[in-house]
């Protein structure tokens, strides 16, 4: 049962995985300018871009250069940075961990904001925190990630000094050093998603309490705090989780433009330096890297499926 | 009429369209309120700060008397021009994007949802669309086409048009079976005035909130290309560019970041309040779901 329900989701991801590889090859494709030109450089004579041309393989049909492409990615060679004379699987290796610990840094502190909030809000629905929560989820969307990591930086960096203004420390270079960089970035990422997630447990556990069990549990004498978390949040469980992961692009857009704004040296300021010098292996490899890794968060939501909702059986 | 009474009673619409009048008015009239061209730079301007005044020197040579209500940036243009000008651009990226995604989406989502041939390869290439970040398609695509506002448009839109498919698909699947539908099929009515005159209207309610809400975040992902350095050229007077330009000397001169922003949230929180009001009003449907 479990092993046919994990190879129908993998299966499932085929295609999607299939529309990406597409998309991106394309892409980088429909780039004007000629690849072979930029390798060679300024005094290149036409022999040596024909020859660079053979060498990449620019000479043969697209099919057969996608294929091509698509079999050296799935060996796990993401292609060369001519720009950074490096291998892009290698850039990508480097950035991973900044980027990751400001991704999952987000994602729990919004799950520490949100669950409550939203619980709260659901269960004196029209109340002080509902109003307060549906005036932020509205909010939380219209501030742009930026202008919240300026305003944070102004107040708590600049005036207050608890936190420093910008920067990274590895985890290796002391976990205190480290924490105290991600604070702000992290609160600033996390007010997006804590729109979200609030807003939706709000939905769902206000759903839930509606159900026949909450009555029984209450008529039984539980209190209101055990009905809340062990039999509504528990049964909202499924919907908070399936936006977690719907919205795993979203947060991964964010932290891109986060890192810009704290200097944080991961795969988001990787992608706008590739751009800005018009570095296209690596722009692919990227956008590759972060499609995959929303494949993946999704195929762990549908995992998450199955231990929170014993129901579901595909 | 009814539909128009209801909708200016709604606390949230009339509050959305109040704020977006009046910034159509500022973008509108951007000349004559105390700017000058947002290009301009006076080299004896550099870096001022907010409320000071002077005699500023023009490109083609002529002097005015001018007050830098916000300050200048660093190389001697004007902020409350390049900002009151920035209104129009963001203006015209949020409807012309939500127009262009809301088009392209409702076709791919009746071809989905009324022709089954269509609808695995279509929804399979949107499901693949939706798993590389907006942004990231956004920034990709500008890259490729080169930054000009048409493309920038086009950028933020595409990767919209998988939620607008979704949205008329779903529907579609629905009114498809309604016995209107079924009453044009049986009079051997052509699939396309089907698709057109009985199943469009129908869809016509979610499809203006669905809009709507593109709007707000076209006008997001535009101010956050722009700060990225990625979308509309520098000099181009856009929100994200004079943040992008503030940002360097932000410690200094933190103006130059936040008034943009002054302007930038209350555009999106506009539009969001107006799609949260048009969506109570037109899709009540929709409202309990949600």
């Amino acid at each position: 049962m479990m092993l046919s329900f994990l190879g129908k989701r993998l299966i499932a991801t085929v295609p999607v995985v299939l529309v990406v590889a597409v998309a991106v090859f394309t892409i980088v494709r429909l780039t004007p300018g000629d690849p072979a030109a930029i390798i060679g450089g300024n005094g290149a004579t036409s022999e040596d871009l024909d020859r660079i041309r053979v060498q990449l393989g620019l000479d043969k049909p697209l099919l057969t250069q996608f294929l091509l492409w698509a079999g050296q990615v799935l060996q796990g060679d993401l292609g060369f940075s001519y720009y950074l004379n490096k291998p892009v699987v290698e850039l990508i290796g480097q950035r991973v961990g900044p980027t990751l610990s400001l991704a999952c840094g987000t994602l729990i502190l919004a799950i520490i904001i949100a669950l409550p909030l939203g619980t709260v809000a659901a269960w004196r629905m029209g109340g002080l925190v509902d109003k307060a929560v549906m005036a932020f989820s509205v909010a939380g969307f219209s501030v742009p990630v930026f202008v919240i990591g300026y305003v944070l930086i102004y107040l708590a960096a600049l005036k207050l000094q608890w936190f420093p203004v910008q920067g990274y420390r590895r985890l290796s270079e002391g976990a205190w050093l480290w924490a105290r960089h991600l604070v702000l970035p992290c609160l600033t990422l996390a007010v997006t998603y804590v729109a979200l997630l609030a807003r939706v447990t709000r939905a769902a556990v206000s759903e839930a309490l509606t159900e026949d069990y909450i009555r029984t549990a209450r008529a039984k004498g539980i209190g209101e705090k055990a009905v809340l978390t062990h039999h509504a949040l528990r049964n909202a469980a499924v919907p908070v989780v399936t936006v977690i992961g719907v919205s795993a692009a979203l947060l991964l857009g964010g932290v891109v433009v986060t890192e810009t704004v704290y200097a944080i040296p991961g795969l988001g300021q990787l992608t706008v330096d590739a751009v800005l010098n018009r570095d296209f292996p690596v722009l692919q490899g990227v956008v590759l890297f972060f499609a995959m890794i929303y494949v993946v968060v999704n195929l762990l939501v549908d995992f998450a499926y199955l231990i929170l909702d014993p129901r579901i059986r595909y | 009429m009814n539909t128009w009474k209801r909708l200016w009673r709604h606390g949230a619409v009339r509050g959305g369209v109040l704020v977006l009048a009046a910034l159509t008015i500022v973008g509108a009239l951007a000349p004559w309120l105390g700017t000058f061209d947002p290009s301009a730079m006076d080299a004896s301007f550099i870096s001022v700060p907010a409320g000071t005044a002077g005699r500023v020197t023009l490109l083609d040579g002529s002097q005015i008397d001018h007050t830098f209500w916000m300050g200048s940036d660093s190389v001697g243009r004007d902020i409350w021009s390049r900002v009151l000008y920035g209104t129009r651009i963001s203006l015209v990226v949020g409807v012309f994007t939500a127009g262009l995604a809301v088009v392209i989406g409702c076709t791919c989502g009746l071809l989905a949802g009324y022709f089954r041939t269509a609808d695995a390869l279509l929804m399979r290439i949107m499901d693949g669309m939706m798993a590389i970040p907006a942004v990231l398609v956004a920034i990709t695509l500008v890259a490729v086409l080169g930054a000009s506002l048409s493309t920038v448009i086009l950028a933020i839109a595409v990767p919209e048009v998988p939620r607008v498919t979704r949205l008329v698909r779903s529907l579609v699947i629905s009114l498809r079976e309604e016995s209107f539908v079924e009453a044009a099929r049986a009079l051997a009515t052509r699939n396309i005035v089907i698709l057109w005159r009985d199943i469009l209207p129908n869809a016509a309610a979610p499809l203006i909130v669905q809009g709507t809400f593109i709007a707000a975040s076209a006008v997001l992902t535009e101010a956050i290309l722009s700060f990225l350095g990625l979308g509309l050229p520098a000099d181009v007077p856009t929100w994200g560019n004079i943040m992008a330009e503030g940002r360097v000397a932000f410690s200094q001169a933190p103006g130059n970041v936040l008034f943009p922003a002054l302007f930038l949230v209350p555009t999106i929180l506009a539009v969001n309040l107006l799609g949260d009001g048009l969506r109570d009003v037109l899709d009540p449907k929709f409202a309990k779901r949600a």
